[in-house]
């Protein structure tokens, strides 16, 4: 077949054509969903589908902060969600160097505690972890989303695994240099880790901004929930005005997207590392 | 005077740090290392390693929570044999474990093979059956709750367009006959993307030779995915298959959020009923002996495929 001059093949189009549809398949949901984001109920099931609104609803944008306090629980969100991210990056890597670099008794004991857990479900050990932090207080509180989710096995294995790549002669000649333990994590091994760090980030971020099982185990209180729980109780709350449904789903949806496309190499990237090595 | 007096200090203390002994120097150098593990490693024994001794403890135990703790011995596990919702929910896990998986890794696969070749827009390919993965599930859920409904939804106005009879449209989550089926679907939906990267990854690592001497030899494509490729993907595959085995025996969320359970016990699953006893019945121990449950099927899972990876080798 002849196309803009050029020979291409028929197979060539025919597989173009699957792709094609196989990622309509897969975005299909959220097209939908930022269509009918912008309409009346009455419009969102009308059949065939009006991709485009005639008259696009901005005010559902709008009106889903007032119905609902949106704002507090998009703070909330992002206030569990960075705190997590940090402590994950700092904890998991200083405790990797150690693991990777440093020789010291009982390493490989320790370093098979936390392998054993990563295969071991949340479920199996969320109601013992439930009544340790509704003992220590932190029930109805950010911190034990914090707790629950910022010391994890999958982080310090997912840097250690990039720190045994790094030569060890750059660790000597650094000791050679004078330089501190300390002063090597920071100065050589950081620097040198940005996509394992971006990977962790990535995972970490996703993972908190959207976690539902914990923060509904956790915080009960309106004031402290997070955009979830808060999308959750939108959705029984108003469960017939689809239109604002879909407005607070998107605005749930924009930063993983955000912080997705930013990082999106590093994260194909990390997942294929981690994978491969788990 | 109290000029010499520093002085004399730090000589004494250079002169202190040249006569380490060996033993000193290793124990100096393990609490540098100890420093650097002990903040992940506090809050991993605290809120993890902690948690789980503590959960293998409370199977044998009854306690609701906030009266005193009473040793029950092996009740719970017996209870387990005449707890049919546990049936329901131990039967419905291995199903949709059954079905899910072998989809899970066909659908990956094949995205991998598809998006493995030089294609223009490739990244962007690749980034959109990633999205899925990384979206809220809440809210792709609310979505695929509208998509799939059974009177006014767009997934069974295309079917009766199509030439369905009205009596023949599925009702998706609100049937029992077809929940499970919804449930899998979206499970695949979500994520074929995540292993479709891994599978790409594994494909990197086949040996280009193999693809020239099969062509050497003439084989079709089908032939050299066959023979080729497919063998060479095996340790990949096994450690997909494991991670899909885990990840459907952990199947909540997405339950939860699209059929609660139900229609009846027809999407109960073991994690839904951990939820329900722990936290509606206040259960504790039960839900404990539950979760072990859960925990022995994901380790003999893992034992069973180790063993046969290793047959591979």
């Amino acid at each position: 077949m002849q196309i803009f001059g050029r020979k291409i093949k028929l197979s060539t189009i025919a597989l173009y054509a699957l792709i094609i549809v196989i990622t309509i398949i897969m975005l299909l949901p959220f097209a939908w969903m930022l269509s009918a984001s912008l309409k009346f109920n009455r419009e969102v099931f009308e059949f065939p589908i009006h991709w485009i609104p005639e008259n696009p609803r901005w005010s559902n944008y709008v009106q889903i902060w007032t119905k609902i306090p949106l704002g507090l629980f998009v703070f909330n969100t992002a206030k569990i969600t960075i705190m997590v991210t940090l402590l994950q990056l700092f904890t998991s890597s200083f405790a990797a160097y150690a693991f990777a670099k440093l020789k010291f008794p009982y390493r490989d004991v320790l370093f098979l505690g936390y392998i054993a857990t990563i295969a071991m479900p949340w479920q199996v050990y969320m109601v013992p972890q439930f009544i340790l932090m509704r003992e220590f207080g932190l029930y109805n509180t950010h911190w034990a989303l914090i707790a629950l989710q910022a010391f994890t096995a999958f982080g310090v294995f997912l840097m250690k695994q990039f720190y045994m790549s790094i030569p060890d002669e750059l660790c000597e000649a650094a000791r050679v240099d004078g330089m501190n333990e300390y002063q090597i994590w920071w100065k050589i091994m950081l620097p040198l880790s940005k996509p394992a760090l971006s990977t962790l980030t990535i995972f970490t971020f996703v993972f908190a901004w959207n976690d539902f099982l914990g923060p509904m185990i956790y915080l009960t209180q309106t004031d402290l929930k997070t955009i979830q729980i808060g999308l959750r109780m939108f959705i029984s709350q108003y469960s017939a005005e689809y239109g604002l449904i879909m407005a607070a789903s998107v605005v749930a949806i924009i930063p993983v997207l955000a912080v997705f496309l930013a990082l999106q190499r590093f994260f194909v990237e990390g997942v294929a590392n981690a994978g491969l090595k788990g | 005077m109290a000029a010499t007096g520093l002085g004399l200090a730090t000589g004494q203390k250079r002169k202190k740090r040249r006569v380490l002994t060996k033993s000193q120097q290793k124990r100096r150098a393990s609490l540098v290392a100890f420093s650097f593990i002990a903040p992940n490693f506090l809050g991993f024994a605290v809120f993890t390693l902690g948690p789980i001794i503590f959960a293998f403890a409370l199977a044998f135990m009854h306690w609701d929570g906030s009266n005193p703790i009473e040793f029950a011995g092996l009740a719970n596990f017996f209870e387990l044999f005449r707890d049919k919702a546990f049936q329901a929910a131990f039967w419905n896990t291995i199903i949709y474990t059954v079905f899910s998986v072998p989809l899970t890794m066909a659908c990956s696969l094949g995205l991998a093979m598809l998006l493995n070749k030089k294609i223009f827009g490739r990244d962007f390919f690749r980034a959109a059956m990633f999205f899925p993965y990384v979206a809220s599930l809440v809210a792709a859920a609310v979505v695929w709750n509208m998509l799939f409904n059974p009177e006014m939804g767009p997934v069974n106005m295309i079917l009766y367009t199509m030439g369905v009879d009205p009596k023949n449209l599925p009702g998706w989550a609100a049937d029992k006959d077809w929940a499970m089926v919804t449930i899998i679907l979206f499970g695949i939906w979500k994520q074929a993307g995540y292993f479709m990267v891994i599978y790409l990854a594994g494909l990197q690592g086949v040996n280009r030779e193999l693809y020239e001497a099969a062509d050497l030899d003439g084989a079709n494509a089908w032939q050299k995915f066959w023979n080729v490729t497919l063998p060479q993907l095996a340790p990949t595959t096994f450690f997909v298959s494991v991670m899909l085995t885990i990840n459907s025996f952990k199947v909540f969320d997405q339950v939860y959020m699209i059929t609660q359970g139900g229609p009846g016990t027809s999407t109960l699953v073991l994690v839904y009923h951990i939820y329900n006893e722990a936290f509606i019945s206040w259960d504790l121990g039960y839900s404990s002996m539950v979760a072990l449950v859960l925990f022995v099927l994901v380790l003999a899972v893992t034992l069973i495929q180790f063993r046969y990876s290793r047959s591979l080798d």
